[in-house]
């Protein structure tokens, strides 16, 4: 399978709704505006052309200074024509609802959870969205660029003296 | 007084956080009629240490440490998938002896670790005596662990561009002993279990998935393989030189327990061809490639040569230039698709490294498996999935 053919496809069935484009990684790689994600994973995954059938992976990843900071990576793989995929999607603070891909396959459930856990990501659609890993009561979301990884008052370590 | 359907009463069980049966930390509450299965709740992440926020403040070779304590049954794939995803990032190409080294090592790993699962099986079923029998071998793989890296459980094996060093004549006489021993040792672990009949009637049939059910869960590694999808990272996406061998993917077809302990012992046979093939065919050549920016020089020169100094500071200062970049590399783990996807920004700790644990994306299918099931068949079903907790729980 062509990374042409794939771009050509996508292109046709989403035009607009595909943001970016990136083929100088190691996976083609798309951007794709939000609320079109489930539609193009759906696409991805049921057109007998494409058969994604296979959800790899699915994370979380924070760009604080970007205009749409939060974001998700999902990496598809066509296991019969051995042929990867990586589609992210990015929203703003305020309105952090993604569409949840639970329906097509039943592996996003859990990642869509950890997620959440991490970035507060919301996925709406979602049957069970709770935390995960971490503890129920937790009020942040640990993951986000902003948390320090130690705690922040102690006054016993200095953060120079470890290179950071 | 006879219940009717309508104010039927269930039980709920807790199986775990700490339950001896489940082999590690995870909690199930149960929902039981009698002593069968309605439903289960799993609740995760008891033993959560932050890896990934932690990999956001670590320097490359220090993450190494992290991925040890995945999946720690088998440590030495999880840290040369590691570094051979940073080998990716800065477009590294290994040399045939690197990649050769890493598949001894790697599928010893892979020994060990279905050897822990198999044994499992049979301990969880009633057979304690082929767990101790086989616990003498992979003690054996352990000290070669220790010959080549010095650790044996969390075993920071390897660097980024090959090894810290050559493997050492006696590293290579204990790895023959194993492959000479471990052929008869297994033997009789299959004697033991494979056509007998209280062990048959306990696994076949027991906690089955379908093909297509798996992968629509994630599912990757001997529990995908058993339901008959033949998938495998080794031969997909070949790494580390894996193209040079032949070997053969064993493939089960009902996705039961006792397909997924015949799989595992049957890559167990493979893997050690791959061994044997690996040690026979060893090329000559350096232990790593020329990564200075990566590799730390050795302490004698750094004490006596300018140049070997420099590169110890910039290295541990983190002074080098790392590409900007994004990958995503995978290994054939001990249970499945071990996944590194690795965001740098240029900086000298990654942007954001995500693990795709296998065992956390299939573990999620255990309710499904187990409904409708016994209690003692569920906790086989859980041994035979190989969900190691670490890994669970990153």
């Amino acid at each position: 399978m062509e990374n042409s053919f794939i771009i050509d496809k996508l292109y046709k069935a989403f035009g607009q709704d595909i943001l970016k484009m990136d083929t100088s990684s190691d996976i083609l790689a798309f951007t794709v505006a939000c609320p079109v994600i489930h539609e193009v994973i759906c696409f991805l995954k049921e057109n007998e052309n494409m058969n994604f059938n296979f959800l790899t992976d699915l994370c979380g990843i924070h760009y604080p200074d970007r205009g749409l900071p939060l974001g998700v990576v999902y990496h598809l793989h066509n296991m019969a024509e051995n042929k990867r995929l990586r589609i992210k999607t990015f929203v703003t603070l305020n309105d952090p609802n993604i569409p949840t891909v639970t329906d097509l396959f039943s592996s996003a459930n859990w990642m869509e959870r950890e997620t959440y856990d991490f970035y507060g990501i919301v996925f709406t659609g979602h049957p069970n969205l709770k935390r995960i890993l971490n503890v129920e009561y937790m009020d942040f979301f640990p993951m986000r660029k902003e948390y320090p990884l130690e705690d922040p008052t102690r006054e016993d370590k200095d953060d120079r003296y470890f290179g950071r | 007084m006879i219940a009717t359907l309508e104010d039927k009463q269930y039980t709920t069980l807790n199986l775990g956080p700490t339950h001896p049966a489940t082999h590690g930390i995870f909690q199930n509450v149960l929902t039981l009629d009698g002593e069968q299965i309605i439903d289960a709740e799993q609740t995760i992440g008891y033993i959560h240490r932050a890896f990934e926020k932690i990999a956001e403040h670590r320097p490359f070779y220090q993450i190494t440490p992290l991925t040890d304590r995945l999946n720690y049954c088998s440590s030495p794939i999880n840290n040369i998938g590691w570094h051979m995803t940073v080998e990716k990032l800065l477009g590294v190409k290994t040399s045939k002896r690197v990649d050769y080294m890493r598949i001894i090592l790697m599928e010893l790993a892979r020994i060990t670790d279905h050897l822990v699962c198999n044994s499992v099986i049979g301990v969880d079923s009633g057979a304690l005596t082929g767990f101790i029998y086989v616990f003498q071998e992979r003690e054996k793989v352990y000290e070669i662990y220790e010959e080549v890296s010095g650790a044996r459980l969390t075993t920071n094996m390897g660097r980024i561009g090959g090894f810290e060093r050559d493997l050492s004549p006696k590293a290579v006489k204990k790895i023959r002993e194993f492959l000479d021993h471990l052929p008869k040792v297994l033997h009789e672990f299959e004697k033991l279990l494979m056509r007998n009949r209280i062990f048959m009637d306990r696994t076949i049939g027991v906690g089955p998935i379908s093909g297509e059910r798996a992968l629509n869960y994630g599912f990757t590694g001997p529990n995908l393989r058993a339901a008959g999808v033949d998938y495998d990272v080794r031969v997909m996406t070949p790494y580390s030189s894996y193209d040079d061998f032949e070997f053969t993917i064993p493939v089960g077809t009902q996705g039961d327990t006792y397909d997924r302990f015949c799989v595992r012992q049957q890559e167990i046979w493979e893997s050690v061809k791959l061994v044997r093939n690996a040690l026979e065919n060893l090329p000559e050549g350096n232990f790593h490639v020329d990564v200075p920016q990566f590799f730390l020089p050795p302490k004698e020169e750094v004490y006596s040569k300018m140049e070997a100094l420099i590169w110890h500071f910039k290295i541990v200062m983190g002074e080098i230039e790392v590409p900007v970049g994004e990958v995503y590399h995978s290994v054939e783990g001990g249970n499945g698709e071990l996944g590194f996807y690795l965001v740098s920004d240029g900086g000298r700790t990654p942007y954001r490294l995500h693990f795709r644990r296998p065992g956390f994306i299939y573990y999620q299918a255990y309710p499904e498996m187990i409904r409708g099931g016994v209690l003692s068949d569920a906790i086989l079903t859980m041994s035979s999935m190989n969900v190691i907790a670490g890994e669970l729980d990153a």
